[in-house]
């Protein structure tokens, strides 16, 4: 079946089985390999995108559904090419991560976060990142990660004399 | 982990669904989709045909109807997490809400969607039993009502006759001096509960319960209220020794699940506790709100 997909800005019209999973689709038709595949069945969150500003499993959606909707993956969240976004820098500054499996959607997740919440609690960060495993940093780098993006975020416009 | 082929219709009209349902025995309807898509994955159900109701209009919502609180069918969960109605006069619900899956998939998870998959461990059927909400579906061109009692009848499996669509759910409300309560034991963070238990109370000025709703979700096949304890209850002052021994004569008669993860003994015991707990926390609530408001 035809279907458009409006992904990180751009429209695409694609021809697919309606039986594609988003993140089959994204990977495979529109090559952004940046959504990972990992239980495929809505448990690892390594599959997370946002759909219309919100984290979602990719791998939980069949691609027709995402019709109508706003896509972003991992690819269309830096500002510009070769260039990180807050929470990218901020995952780089504190290790959060390792093997970099679940990193996309954590990134991701957190971004959604603090779209929603600019100042979250640590417990509200651990809530957002509860539906995502990772089996390498223990989680405490990642944490980190998205409380000094948070930290960085809020003063992004405040004049230097103001900030911590 | 890749579903066996079917084909897709997005439909615009509840009754267009129903008429696709009913000329395909095989059909079935998808709205979050955060349960069947992963059944599909595993293969472990096949439809022929995929009829999505998540795009009608009319079916997204969260009203007053009839001093009750009506939410449709395809409104999301996430929405009912964050709902002012919803926190203000089904508290209950709004408590119960942040346990059902994770944040990601609350955005897509509807409500109609987790009755009508009937989980036997999943928290609305739990809340629509124990505040005795009813189920509005729409077959044949007729919309039909049914008890949250009648509709929940074995694991998995609903009342809901094959070519029915669930359009709505309303929740009665409670006025008064009303606390609620819930807990649930699972072994990570909103992963499937092994026993639920949740609780509401009305209590009066003087604190005594006027009014108390208690019941039971993922110990047995579908979801259980425990009107007998309740009655025990009703006029004293909760006190949890009369409340345990109130829930242990009940759950002494029922055959609870029994699987890996918990024997049915200790589904039993939990359920105690955990309904012991929530009918205290649930009292608590509803003085501490009186008291303030003195």
């Amino acid at each position: 079946m035809h279907i458009r997909l409006s992904v990180n800005g751009t429209e695409h019209t694609l021809e697919i089985e309606p039986r594609t999973s988003l993140l089959d689709c994204l990977r495979d038709h529109l090559n952004l390999k940046g959504a990972h595949a990992g239980c495929e069945h809505g448990v690892c969150g390594a599959c997370t995108v946002l759909l219309d500003g919100v984290a979602i499993r990719s791998c939980l959606m069949f691609a027709p559904q995402a019709e109508g909707m706003a896509l972003t993956t991992i690819e269309g969240v830096t500002p510009g090419p070769g260039e990180l976004s807050p929470v990218q820098d901020a995952f780089c500054e504190t290790h959060g991560m390792q093997c970099g499996y679940c990193t996309p959607a954590m990134v991701l997740v957190a971004h959604a976060l603090l779209a929603d919440n600019p100042n979250p609690t640590r417990e509200d960060i651990v809530e957002a990142i509860s539906g995502n495993l990772c089996r390498c940093t223990g989680y405490a780098q990642i944490v980190d990660a998205i409380a000094l993006a948070a930290e960085r975020i809020r003063g992004a416009n405040r004049p230097a004399g103001l900030r911590k | 982990m890749k579903a066996a082929p079917f084909e897709y219709s997005r439909v615009a009209d509840v009754d267009e669904a129903c008429a696709m349902l009913a000329a395909d025995e095989h059909a079935r309807v998808i709205a979050g989709g955060q349960t069947l898509v992963p059944l599909m994955a595993m293969r472990l159900t096949r439809p022929t045909r995929l009829i999505d109701i998540n795009h009608i209009a009319a079916l997204c919502y969260i009203r007053v109807e009839n001093e009750a609180i009506s939410i449709g069918a395809t409104t999301q969960q996430c929405r009912v997490e964050r709902d002012a109605l919803i926190r203000t006069s089904l508290p209950l619900l709004a408590r119960v809400v942040p346990f059902i899956g994770h944040a990601a998939t609350r955005a897509r998870g509807t409500v109609g969607g987790s009755l009508a998959n009937a989980d036997p461990a999943a928290e609305l059927p739990l809340i629509a039993i124990t505040l005795e909400a009813t189920l509005c579906y729409r077959a044949n061109g007729r919309t039909q009502d049914v008890l949250a009692r009648d509709f929940f009848i074995g694991p998995m499996t609903t009342s809901l006759p094959n070519d029915a669509i669930l359009i709505a759910v309303r929740f009665p409300v409670w006025k008064g001096n009303v606390g609620t309560g819930f807990h649930e034991i699972n072994a990570r963070r909103s992963d499937f509960a092994f026993v639920s238990a949740a609780a509401q109370v009305e209590m009066t000025d003087d604190g005594r319960c006027r009014r108390i709703a208690i019941g039971i979700g993922a110990a047995t096949d579908f979801p259980i209220r425990l009107t007998a304890a309740e009655r025990q209850l009703q006029d004293t002052v909760l006190e949890p020794a009369k409340v345990t021994s109130a829930v242990a004569d009940v759950l002494a008669d029922i055959k609870p699940l029994s699987d890996l993860h918990a024997s049915a003994e200790y589904r039993r015991r939990a359920a105690v506790n955990l309904a012991t707990r929530a009918v205290a926390d649930a009292r608590a609530r509803a003085l501490g709100e009186n008291f303030r408001a003195h």
